[in-house]
């Protein structure tokens, strides 16, 4: 068997245990950016347009490197953007209001007693 | 010489990008990092492409230079410029349609190649089944998600889509398709060849998703993602790149485990998922017998919640029709200010894509330490005075616990009919996607609050306020 072939199937079956363990331990609250994020992530396949496009020397070649730089620069750049647009909303109740006293008397004295403890915990995470 | 340092230098780029990109995919589990580590994974991609611009082969003539500037160009504006304006209610069909965007990439990818390997000569055994994978695979993921994003734009209807002989055309596809890759690969078709079998499979892709409801969907997004990671990874193939092999078989694996745990949040086969709706052909449909259902004004609805210790907030697909996640936020607020804790509990496919309710949630600055899972969640509806369900329907059906019978027998639900008191925010008494009758809108605890969901819950507001 060719050793390139056969060395990139172990990259291929390695790296595909690698990412089931990676992968595995995102909580599905996250679900939607990983999914959008890893969408971004096989973008890369833009490099092979440009290979194609850079490479090209009929219309057929063009047309096709065309193709294949713009499907694949909108799937990398576009996907990399909105997971990011995503990823920002993301925040702790700490983090969203650092600084809202909330009066007690308001939410009565369980209420308050929470809101303090949530508020102590995630600053020690910090 | 030059032309080897050159070659050395592309080659470490590409492995530092596989590495990088490890480490900003790791960082992905848990909220705190996620951010960060998209961003790094997008350095990561970004050496690997300017990487690639290194190549010797590149020959760099006015045309080869035009098409790169106009076809990056025009994608990256284009798809940024959708990125930012897009609501995040649009969330699933933005995944689909990059997603079928890669999956076109990798298909263009493979067809072009061979036709530089078959002008070369010889083509070899193992170029020409990463062609035959990289076309295939991408051109089903192409307009699988083209079909995918039509429904979820709703271009289309969302409903399973059924033709006559239905069935056997799909069959007739796949088995074209196979017959075409013995073509290529043991006859040796040539350049023909792969055309026809890039052109089939794009009909084959149509054909696949057609019949996928979209309640279904989350499932079919999570297959197509893996689809088109492990055609990028054959691209990478086609090409002798690594770290296309490394990306996409990491996209790939991916979606494959989201795959596996949507299905299972279905307690459904993925076999059942993409191939169900030939079974059950005309099943749907049943006229349900006339129960009894009792309505609820907003003003007692909204004395309810008021003057409850605990409500939990049970979003679903309605909630992102309607555009109701800021509403819903806003309630949960006022609520918390009279003292009530507010818990969203989330079905794992709820909505129309993995943690989609999560994403909409978010941008409505809900905190995510207020969101729960099923796991988490349902031992506390017991609990709780009022359980508030908005345009969920499926995920909240006893029917799934106790009706053998039922088509969503043994998936795990949200156990609401446990809380005190059941609100639901319907639009109308018409059954949910599945067209299963829902047995929760006519349990004595539940209550009925028929409208919009974002008018119903201004007026819940409203009238909260008022308490």
């Amino acid at each position: 068997m060719n050793q390139e072939l056969l060395l990139g199937l172990y990259v291929l079956i390695l790296t595909i245990f690698l990412g089931f363990e990676v992968i595995s331990r995102v909580p599905s609250l996250l679900h939607t950016p990983l999914m959008s994020g890893t969408n971004a992530i096989h973008g890369i396949v833009l490099l092979g347009g440009i290979l194609v496009a850079g490479t090209a020397d009929r219309p057929l070649m063009y047309l096709l490197g065309f193709l294949g730089c713009a499907l694949g620069a909108g799937n990398l750049f576009g996907g990399l953007v909105v997971t990011d647009r995503m990823l920002e909303m993301f925040k702790p109740r700490a983090a969203e209001r650092p600084t809202d006293a909330r009066p007690a008397a308001a939410g009565g004295s369980v209420q308050a007693v929470r809101e303090a403890v949530r508020e102590k915990e995630s600053v020690r995470k910090r | 010489m030059i032309e080897n340092y050159r070659d050395a230098l592309i080659d470490l780029a590409y492995l530092v990008s596989a590495v990088v990109l490890v480490f900003g995919l790791k960082r992905m589990s848990a909220p705190r990092t996620a951010r960060s580590g998209n961003q790094i994974a997008a350095a990561a991609l970004l050496l690997a492409v300017l990487a690639t611009f290194l190549d010797p082969h590149l020959t760099w003539g006015a045309a080869n230079l035009a098409v790169l500037v106009a076809g990056i160009g025009v994608g990256t504006v284009g798809s940024v410029y959708l990125a930012r304006v897009v609501p995040m209610t649009a969330m699933p069909q933005m995944v689909a349609l990059f997603n079928g965007m890669g999956g076109g990439t990798a298909a263009v990818v493979s067809v072009a190649e061979f036709q530089r390997f078959a002008a070369a000569g010889a083509v070899s055994s193992g170029q020409a089944v990463s062609v035959a994978f990289g076309t295939t695979i991408g051109a089903i993921a192409l307009t699988g998600s083209l079909v995918a994003f039509a429904k979820l734009q709703e271009l289309m209807t969302g409903r399973p889509v059924r033709f006559p002989l239905q069935l056997p055309v799909n069959v007739a596809a796949f088995v074209g398709i196979v017959g075409l890759w013995t073509w290529l690969l043991g006859v040796d078709g040539g350049v023909a060849a792969v055309w026809v079998l890039f052109a089939l499979a794009l009909v084959f892709g149509v054909l696949l998703v057609l019949p996928v409801g979209g309640a279904d969907m989350p499932v079919v997004i999570a297959v197509l993602n893996s689809m088109t990671g492990l055609a990028a990874a054959a691209t990478g193939f086609v090409l002798d790149n690594q770290i296309l092999i490394v990306a996409g078989a990491l996209v790939g694996a991916s979606g494959s485990l989201l795959t596996i745990l949507m299905s299972r949040a279905m307690n459904r086969s993925l076999a059942n998922v993409m191939f169900g709706a030939f079974r059950s052909a005309g099943q749907i449909g049943a006229v349900a017998e006339a129960k009894p259902i009792r309505e609820i004004t907003p003003d007692d609805a909204a004395v309810l919640m008021a003057y409850a210790n605990e409500v939990i907030v049970v979003p679903g697909y309605g909630l992102a029709v309607a555009q109701a996640q800021h509403q819903v936020r806003e309630l949960a607020v006022e609520l918390e200010k009279r003292g009530v804790e507010v818990k969203f509990a989330i079905h794992p496919v709820a909505g129309r894509m993995p943690g989609h309710m999560n994403v909409l949630l978010a941008e409505a600055n809900v905190p995510y330490d207020q969101l729960f899972e099923m796991e988490q969640i349902n031992e506390e509806f017991q609990r709780a005075d009022v359980a508030l369900v908005i345009g969920a329907n499926d995920v909240v059906n006893p029917a799934a616990r106790s009706d053998r019978n039922s088509p969503i027998y043994g998936m795990p639900i949200l156990d609401v009919d446990q809380a005190r008191n059941v609100i639901v925010l319907k639009r109308s008494m018409r059954p949910g996607f599945a067209g299963i009758e829902n047995e929760l809108f006519h349990m004595p605890q539940t209550r009925m609050l028929f409208g919009d969901a974002k008018e119903s819950l201004v007026k819940l507001i409203e009238a909260v306020k008022a308490a």
